[in-house]
């Protein structure tokens, strides 16, 4: 609980850091003793405050995400980004750009949730008929699925011109968060706390059909709730901010590996730690090249990779 | 009592459980045997609901388990499968905790807690507690999957093969400890047993089957016999009587 608290502080020290990182000058005492330009004010609360609140947004409620996609598939290797439901969930949101046009951002939102959901249930599909006896094997197949959907995506969206749009939905990235662009990512962490509160059928979940049969859940009732808010918050981050890779990935795995699988005692763990590490992602990006800015998926790609193949190479000891 | 009619369940054009008809009384332990393969696990997945039947029907107390509501059936039945491969890292007492979901759905009560210390203590596991599932040897995490069962408190208790990686001392444990909740508490408890010795010494009842058939029923003295017993497994099998209890020797 202590450390928890400690991990919660944390987050808020990177968020009044990511609060203060910019081009421009926009400090901490200007702004509390009212000597700051309005300019400044204006950039605080138009761009910067959205922006923190955004990453923490993205991030705890795609942690969360792949958590939950963790407990009900029973694997620890896969994510959105693993499964094929990023990839769909933009190939939706394509779609519906290309068809309906007029149609409000949440609407949008809603076809590209449908379609992560079509996607991850099709990645369920071929496991099903491809047993897999290696735990590895079963992101890999997830990404080969996602390779698919990403090309067909790639190839509507070159068709159309809309290139530059798909390049910005797969590559997630926080500087173009500006309010009254960002807040459909508090449906995101609803989602987050939907899943709090079904968080014993989810670990109950991720103990196995024959368990789940036998503590009175019904399991494809379980499943479907999980797979629907993996696809909610898969879409939400999608058409706000970008895909963000390996997130959540990394961050429940690591919070496995301390506090285990119990999901009421491990959620508020992920959440924290999925905010926190975004936002020092972000701020990484932020700072690098400064005044330039690098997209946090390019910071998450690289971090997530090397803790992805840690990950990978204990399994391998483990399982050796 | 558990009743089952004409419980069938094939995989393509092999039946591996043939019309099975029985009553499995209530109260006591009740022991089903038999060869590899002879469709014993199945009917038991099939008895508690795990696997859907192609044909006939169980009911457990009245309860028809393919009709009754799965959170319903949980505090009347519990039923622990073997080969529990389980990715989720919970520790001991997590595990044994959810055996309550049925009752409490997650919020444990006073009551529940005492259920999940009491089960912790039975199983031997109070030292272990802490520890998570990945952590622990194979016999080690069997009691605690079998403590979790214990903890859901269910009227019947049905067992795959719960001496499965135990070693001597906790095999003999497990069915003391499975016929104490037998006669102390009045469970009904069904297993799948290979070691027909402890079926012997500990079952009230004993159910042998064969070729996804029921070959024979009744209490120990009728069942352990080298005649019955030599036709089940097709093997010579002596029993000899060893202060009151049928044992069998079949070792060469």
């Amino acid at each position: 609980m202590r450390i928890l608290l400690l991990a919660f502080v944390g987050t808020l020290i990177l968020a009044c850091i990511s609060l203060f990182v910019g081009v421009s000058d926009v400090s901490l005492p200007a702004l509390l003793s009212g000597t700051a330009d309005a300019r400044a004010v204006e950039i605080f609360f138009i761009s910067r405050v959205p922006r923190t609140f955004a990453l923490m947004l993205a991030g705890a409620s795609m942690a969360i995400a792949g958590l939950v996609m963790q407990m009900v598939v029973r694997n620890r290797f896969v994510e959105p980004s693993t499964a094929g439901t990023s990839e769909s969930a933009a190939l939706g949101f394509l779609v519906v750009t290309l068809l309906a046009p007029e149609w409000p951002l949440m609407a949008k939102m809603g076809v590209s949730a449908l379609f992560a959901l079509g996607g991850t249930a099709l990645f369920l599909r071929i496991l099903k008929a491809v047993p897999l006896r290696d735990v590895l094997l079963v992101p890999l197949v997830g990404i080969m699925l996602g390779g698919v959907i990403g090309a067909l995506t790639a190839f509507i969206a070159y068709r159309s011109n809309l290139m530059a749009s798909l390049l910005a939905w797969n590559m997630g990235d926080f500087s173009g968060v500006l309010r009254g662009r960002y807040e459909l990512l508090w449906l995101g962490l609803g989602c987050g706390v939907l899943a709090y509160i079904a968080a014993d059928r989810f670990t109950v979940a991720g103990m196995g059909k024959d368990f789940t049969t036998n503590l009175g859940l019904n399991y494809r009732r379980v499943m479907v709730l999980g797979l629907v808010i993996v696809s909610v918050v898969s879409a939400v981050v999608l058409v706000s901010v970008g895909s963000i890779p390996f997130l959540g990935l990394i961050v429940p795995n690591l919070v496995s590996l301390v506090v285990g699988d119990n999901m009421r005692r491990t959620v508020p763990w992920v959440a924290v730690g999925g905010a926190g590490f975004v936002l020092a992602c972000d701020i990484v990006g932020r700072l690098i090249r400064f005044p330039y800015e690098i997209p946090i998926a390019v910071v998450m790609g690289v971090v997530g990779s090397a803790v992805f193949l840690y990950l990978l190479l204990r399994t391998q000891r483990h399982a050796g | 009592m558990i009743i089952t009619s004409d419980v069938s369940k094939s995989y393509g054009e092999t039946a591996v459980v043939d019309g099975v008809s029985l009553q499995l009384p209530k109260g006591g332990i009740t022991s089903i045997i038999g060869p590899n393969g002879a469709g014993k696990s199945t009917f038991l997945s099939m008895i508690s609901r795990l696997m859907a039947m192609d044909k006939g029907s169980v009911t457990v107390d009245g309860l028809d388990v393919a009709k009754t509501s799965g959170d319903v059936l949980a505090r009347r039945l519990s039923i622990l499968r073997q080969d529990n491969h389980m990715t989720a890292r919970l520790t001991v007492h997590d595990l044994v905790s959810f055996g309550r979901y049925p009752y409490s759905k997650g919020r444990l009560t006073a009551n529940d807690k005492v259920h999940i210390e009491e089960a912790i203590g039975y199983l031997d596991l109070t030292a272990l507690s802490g520890r998570f599932l990945d952590e622990l040897s194979g016999g080690q995490r069997q009691r605690a999957f079998v403590a979790m069962v214990l903890c859901q408190d269910t009227d019947y208790v049905l067992l795959d093969e719960p001496l499965n990686n135990l070693d001597m001392k906790h095999a003999m444990g497990m069915m003391k400890l499975l016929q104490r909740a037998a006669t102390e508490l009045g469970k009904t408890v069904v297993l799948v047993l290979h070691d027909i010795n402890f079926a012997s010494w500990y079952s009230d009842y004993i159910v042998a089957m064969k070729h996804g058939r029921v070959a024979a029923q009744g209490p120990v003295a009728d069942m352990i016999k080298p005649e019955v017993l030599s036709s089940i497994y097709e093997m010579d099998i002596k029993v000899h009587e060893i202060g009151g209890q049928r044992i069998s020797v079949y070792y060469g």
